[in-house]
């Protein structure tokens, strides 16, 4: 059982999330363990594994970018997690600001390194890490509208271009969360523990 | 279905608790004496065990053997805690994978010393119901990882309870509320006890009870405010008296219960002062709110992080918090409040006791389990992400954070070498991106695979984490369709034999019978008069006249003779008698160093100038 039919979804990405919320609390009510101790232990483990089979189904199902990711892995008979599903790469058109960025990350260390911090140099940065964090929820967008939607609404032959569309998206996007995560941290703005977080 | 009970197994105090079946609410059980909190202290002695209120008493007499805030210690390894073990007066071992405790020639784990206080527990709702207790909710931090979970369900194991779930405290603190006091909306949970910290964030929708983050800090607590007021209190000590108490054990532990003493008093008061008597001075202090708040201003600001990290998690902002609960005795501190009131701008909640709020939970729980409420659930998650270790070092992670739980995940594994039978893993918990720097759950080992090329085999492993937060694993060889055999090796905890052994032995630990315990409570009380008595005289000779020297004298000579009897009651009479002869005694000294303070502030003032 997949993760769209746990719900009784069609295997689409317009997904109502306060429905899905509501649908998620009733199926919780009638499989969650709390519900089943005093049942025979074999039907105490058939309601854990539904229930387990539920809360991994809403996880993967509540966000919408989440979901294309499960999508994908879905429609590529990639079940388990093994390998990621993408390699983030950078974007053809960002290639030279792409150096630039490089190239002011490796003075920002530089100086982080020595004893003062350039003011110049950080703001730089910071601007280019705005542009980025732009970028990126562009690509979001775009993976949330036209992109879902040429999936939701293609005829079956398109679906191998949407699922290719699909995967150059969010191999975009992890590629810019990771520069973006590493201008933060040269910045010193991010918090301890949130990077690797992003990176998940 | 049999009774189940709540309980929380504090840092500090532990206490039990149960759903009232006519009013449907959740009460505390009290002990015979009326006290509703059970300190977590355990003593040992060649007499037997102490828990509780008696064993407290222990603390400063008997510090070697006088066991407190195991909690710290819970599934936890060896260089997890040698950090803090110098500022603990007892021995600390290291064990395989989890710590032990060294109580003379006896070695003890810290499982066993929580089964020693949750026996109590037990013992106390037995008395209250006069009925056998077997089963029974457990609360632990939400941040703790699975080890100590691990950990705290062994500990019942081995007081003779099954513990049918492990619950979240912060969680168990919403269910408490949720009976009464919450509506719908989304609820931030800021939980501060003795020595855990927590933050859950909660969405609460038509009785279902929803966390949608979690985060905290195992390691952080009252605990660790009591021991920056004690750091300041040596310094002080080394300055005005040219003592270091630094590695005197005894004064260590009187610094820190007066510490602690003086934290709770200026909650309510903006001022304060410690009188403690050593065998060459006595140090007086005063000690004001706005002194104690710089000592802990940094401890209490580190709370803020967790909470702004489980609000990203969760997709919120302060402003989106509808209710703040505040949960356990720290934050009654008036800082802690503050803080709390400024990161989420509004007002917390308190209505409900900060001590007794997660055993209320508990035992809502309890009830849940029961089948006694039907209308109300609890959606946890677990706080940390789930991976295995791959090639380099580099952590996959199959399990998210703050992914509610039960939940599962497959992974698929294979041989890399010809006619390979046997496969590891190793299975870590943390949001590190390196398995070094993740806490080692366990390694596992696939055994029994059918001997084929390179790659052929394929193992399915299914990564379970119960509603407990307690991960379970399973693997079948897809190919053959066999369950393969797994031998897990617990990085942190005790082995499915040693809780057996344990659970027989309990029964050498178990308390001293009441007779027994009353006794040797008298003796102890009597131990710590005589001690208290003698230290005086030699201070305060001077201050009374031959006829109270020889009163004292008399009352002492009777009390150490009534301590060498069987006799409870004798013992009690001859150590009222003693207190009632010293009470001048006391008076002139408490006088007297009174004015040395005053004197001391006066030669500081004129120096000042």
């Amino acid at each position: 059982m997949d993760h769209f039919e746990v719900f009784g979804l069609p295997r689409r990405l317009a997904i109502d999330g306060a429905e899905l919320q509501r649908k998620f609390y009733e199926l919780s009510r009638r499989y969650h363990p709390d519900f089943h101790q005093a049942a025979p232990p074999e039907q105490q483990a058939q309601a854990l594994e539904a229930s387990a089979r539920l809360n991994a189904a809403y996880r993967a199902l509540r966000d919408p970018i989440a979901r294309i990711e499960y999508l994908v892995r879905l429609e590529e008979g990639r079940e388990t997690k093994e390998g990621a599903a993408v390699k983030p790469k950078a974007p053809p058109e960002l290639l030279e600001e792409m150096f630039e960025i490089q190239e002011s990350l490796q003075e920002a260390k530089a100086s982080n390194r020595s004893s003062g911090r350039d003011p110049g140099a950080r703001a730089t940065l910071a601007g280019q890490r705005d542009r980025l964090v732009a970028r990126y929820r562009d690509e979001e967008a775009r993976l949330r509208g036209p992109l879902s939607a040429a999936w939701d609404d293609g005829v079956p032959a398109e679906r191998g271009r949407a699922i290719a569309g699909f995967k150059d998206a969010l191999a975009v996007r992890a590629y810019l969360r990771t520069v973006i995560d590493d201008i933060d941290q040269a910045l010193g703005e991010a918090e301890e523990g949130h990077v690797s977080h992003r990176r998940h | 279905m049999s009774r189940i009970v709540g309980i929380d197994l504090g840092t500090t105090n532990s206490l039990i608790a149960y759903v009232d079946e006519k009013s449907g609410l959740p009460r505390v059980i009290p002990d015979r004496d009326g006290n509703v909190l059970l300190p977590s202290v355990v003593s040992f002695s060649g007499d037997g065990v102490l828990v509780g209120a008696a064993a407290r008493r222990q603390l400063v007499r008997r510090p070697a053997a006088t066991v407190y805030s195991v909690k710290r210690l819970m599934g936890r390894g060896y260089d997890d805690v040698k950090e803090e073990l110098r500022y603990l007066p007892f021995k600390v071992l290291p064990g395989e994978g989890i710590v032990k405790i060294a109580i003379g020639s006896r070695e003890i784990t810290p499982p066993e010393v929580s089964a020693i206080v949750l026996r109590s527990l037990k013992e106390r709702a037995e008395a209250h119901f006069g009925e056998p207790i077997a089963k029974a909710v457990v609360t632990v931090p939400a941040y703790f990882n699975d080890g100590q979970r691990q950990a705290t369900k062994d500990a019942g194991r081995i007081a003779g309870l099954d513990v049918v779930r492990i619950l979240n405290e912060p969680t168990a603190a919403s269910l408490a509320y949720g009976l009464q006091r919450i509506h719908e909306g989304v609820v931030a949970v800021y939980d501060l006890g003795g020595g855990t910290f927590d933050i859950s964030i909660l969405r609460v929708k038509e009785g279902v009870f929803e966390v949608l983050a979690t985060n905290g800090n195992t390691h952080l607590g009252g605990d660790d405010f009591d021991r920056a007021i004690v750091l300041w209190l040596l310094d002080d000590i080394r300055t005005r008296h040219g003592a270091d108490l630094g590695s005197d054990p005894e004064a260590l532990q009187e610094l820190r219960l007066a510490a602690e003493a003086a934290k709770i008093r200026l909650s309510a008061d903006d001022r304060t002062t410690l009188t403690i008597p050593f065998d060459a001075f006595t140090y007086h202090r005063e000690i004001t709110r706005a002194e104690l708040d710089g000592l802990i201003e940094q401890l209490v600001d580190s709370t803020l992080l967790p909470c702004r990290m489980a609000l990203a998690d969760a997709g919120l902002a302060p402003a989106d918090i509808d209710e703040v609960v505040l949960v356990g005795g720290s934050t009654r501190v008036p800082l802690v409040r503050r803080r709390v009131h400024e990161l989420f701008g509004k007002a917390p909640h308190s209505q409900l006791n900060p001590d007794e709020v997660v055993a209320l939970g508990a035992a809502v729980q309890a009830r849940i389990l029961a089948g006694g409420i039907t209308n109300m659930l609890l959606l946890d998650v677990t706080p940390l992400s789930l991976g295995i270790e791959t090639l380099g070092g580099i952590v996959s992670v199959l399990i998210p954070r703050n992914t509610t739980i039960p939940t599962h995940a497959r992974e698929m594994f294979t041989t890399s070498v010809d006619g390979q039978r046997v496969v590891d893993m190793h299975v870590v918990q943390g949001e590190r991106e390196l398995a070094k720097d993740c806490r080692s759950l366990a390694r596992f080992e696939l055994s029994g695979v059918d001997p084929m090329p390179a790659g052929m085999p394929k193992i399915e492993v299914v990564f379970l984490i119960d509603a407990n937060g307690i991960l379970q694993v399973t693997a079948t060889e897809l190919r053959t369709g066999k369950a393969a055999a797994i031998e897990v090796r617990p990085a942190y905890g005790l082995s499915e034999a040693d809780v057996e052994r344990m659970v027989e032995e309990s029964f050498t630990y178990a308390e001293a019978d009441v007779e027994a315990r009353l006794l040797i409570e008298a003796r102890n009380e009597a131990d710590i008069v005589i001690t208290h008595v003698e230290r005086a005289l030699r201070q305060g000779e001077a201050l009374v006249g031959d006829d109270e020297r020889q009163t004292i004298g008399a009352a002492l000579e009777a009390l150490r003779r009534a301590r060498a009897t069987e006799d409870r009651e004798l013992i009690r009479e001859a150590t009222t008698a003693m207190n009632r002869a010293t009470e001048h005694l006391a008076e002139v000294m408490m006088d007297a160093a009174l004015k040395a303070a005053l004197a001391s502030r006066r030669a500081d003032r004129v120096l000042e100038k």
